[in-house]
């Protein structure tokens, strides 16, 4: 049916419920924003949706596969296909920014190391970071390192995105780059679910919104279906009248 | 009595969780070590770390433990007049005992230490979720590296503290002893047998698994925060000392029994 497909997912950490039967799905090409309260579970679903986290329950079909019962060394597949956007970026910070940049083109690719640099200078190019390619992140602000971050999540064409709070903190230029970053891929057919307390930024870019609450998916719609309803359960949270 | 039964269990319990998932660390390691990709330059590298950056730490270290054994067997033993035993009492000693125990201790403290806050940041910072989500394996770019590092470069270093060892006790042996050079130099090397050489060797062996996966298995469960790559590295280094110095009994038991059999 989609793309990627999360069926009656369950999770818990210790005695804590986080997710008790979420359900959704996003056709391909599509961009689906996960919105719902801090400590809602919306990383954990995203973590899970690469194998970072295992169910306790429940199916996660990315692209026809059944993640959920993959072992780690299965999941490689998988990854090479489904990109990560870190919230803060996670660069390895002995790695210069061209080495993280270089580092998924090495691991799964035997491209020569020129078709690299020209790679790399290209995706330097497209996020304007030309001339920060020897820098260590330690020396990067926070709007740079999120920017490479995207970069390095680009490196393999995947042909899924996925992207933690990707704008949170950001200032409105790197907030809009960031925003068309998204828009293009999706207008390539890239599929991507975005986690975000940021709602231009979700209105910009997503065709369907999810709001989990109380471990479930309380409400999700198009962008005009919830446009319809006023009263829904996402516009109140859009308007801070639910958590 | 329940007042004491309860933390006992509660140890008891987190006893056998810390030997299960280093079982379970140590198992991953086994299984990924003859499954490529192997990272050859990352070896290099925490040989370099492990190894090069040791060497004056374990030099001052191995300088002073000879030394020391030197002067205090030759002052304990001239009384008896046994002064002529000093070359071959720290000679023994330190090819058996104190060259690879000192040396796993100092790396310990120094690698041990160091592997377990590293891997703990980049848990804390997510590079090893990175690490994972761009489909390579933590256990194979982070934890063999560093492993196979320390049991390649710990027989060395202790292979130099013995040398190094032996030259302090020869030092002090001539200046504060009054011993002669040629004689002492001699007797060491009639004490100093294969065996011995190869107990300490396969000592430091077991230490450098001793020192490497505790560091590893507690920078990966780094969970809360920076606070507890702190702790993580205590905990490291702690649990690292503890099984050099209990192992070291039994090790040294084992390696008894074996030359007594071979």
């Amino acid at each position: 049916m989609g793309m990627i497909e999360v069926v009656d997912f369950k999770k818990s950490f210790g005695a804590k419920v986080v997710h008790n039967g979420v359900t959704f799905y996003v056709k391909k090409g599509e961009c689906l924003g996960l919105i719902g309260g801090s400590g809602a579970g919306k990383s954990v679903i995203l973590r899970s949706l690469i194998g970072l986290e295992k169910p306790d329950e429940g199916r996660i079909i990315i692209d026809g596969e059944n993640i959920a019962a993959m072992r780690e060394n299965e999941l490689v597949g998988v990854r090479k296909k489904v990109a990560y956007v870190f919230q803060g970026g996670a660069l390895f910070d002995s790695m210069t920014v061209y080495e993280n940049l270089a580092y998924p083109l090495r691991e799964h690719t035997r491209m020569e190391e020129t078709a690299i640099k020209n790679r790399i200078l290209e995706q330097l190019a497209e996020f304007g970071l030309q001339g920060s390619e020897s820098l260590y992140p330690g020396n990067l602000s926070g709007g740079m390192q999120k920017r490479v971050g995207l970069a390095r999540a680009m490196m393999m064409n995947p042909e899924i995105v996925l992207y933690d709070e990707p704008t949170a903190g950001l200032d409105p230029y790197n907030t809009k780059v960031i925003q068309e970053h998204i828009l293009n891929l999706k207008n390539r057919g890239v599929t991507s679910i975005l986690v975000t307390h940021d709602m231009p930024t979700a209105f910009a870019v997503c065709d369907k919104l999810a709001f989990l609450l109380k471990g479930r998916i309380g409400a999700q719609g198009t962008l005009e279906e919830l446009k319809k309803d006023p009263q829904g359960l996402i516009t109140k949270f859009i308007n801070g009248e639910a958590s | 009595m329940a007042s004491m039964i309860l933390p006992l269990s509660a140890m008891f319990s987190d006893l056998v969780h810390l030997a299960g998932g280093m079982g379970i660390l140590s198992g991953r390691i086994l299984r990924d070590l003859f499954r490529g990709p192997f990272y050859f330059r990352l070896l290099m590298e925490q040989i370099a770390v492990v190894g090069m950056k040791s060497l004056p730490l374990i030099l001052i270290t191995a300088g002073s433990i000879g030394m020391v054994m030197s002067l205090q067997f030759g002052l304990g033993l001239e009384k008896f007049g046994g002064k002529l035993y000093v070359p071959k009492l720290v000679t023994a000693t330190v090819l058996r005992e104190l060259g690879p125990v000192f040396t796993s201790l100092m790396v310990a403290a120094r690698v041990g230490a160091g592997i377990a806050s590293e891997i703990g940041s980049m848990v804390v910072t997510q590079q090893i979720d990175a690490i994972r989500a761009l489909g390579t394996s933590p256990i194979k770019k982070i934890v063999i590296p560093r492993v196979l590092a320390c049991l390649i470069t710990l027989p060395l270093l202790v292979a130099v503290t013995n040398i190094v060892a032996t030259l302090g006790g020869l030092v002090v042996g001539v200046t504060e002893l009054r011993l002669d050079a040629n004689f002492y130099y001699l007797k060491v090397l009639g004490t100093a047998g294969l065996p011995d050489y190869f107990s300490g060797i396969a000592k430091s062996v077991f230490f450098a698994l001793f020192i490497s996966i505790p560091a590893c298995y507690y920078g990966l469960n780094v969970k809360n925060g920076t606070r507890e790559v702190g702790l993580a590295t205590t905990k490291a280094v702690v649990s690292a000392s503890i099984l050099i110095l209990v192992g070291d009994f039994f090790l040294t038991k084992l390696l008894w029994m074996i030359e007594k059999w071979a």
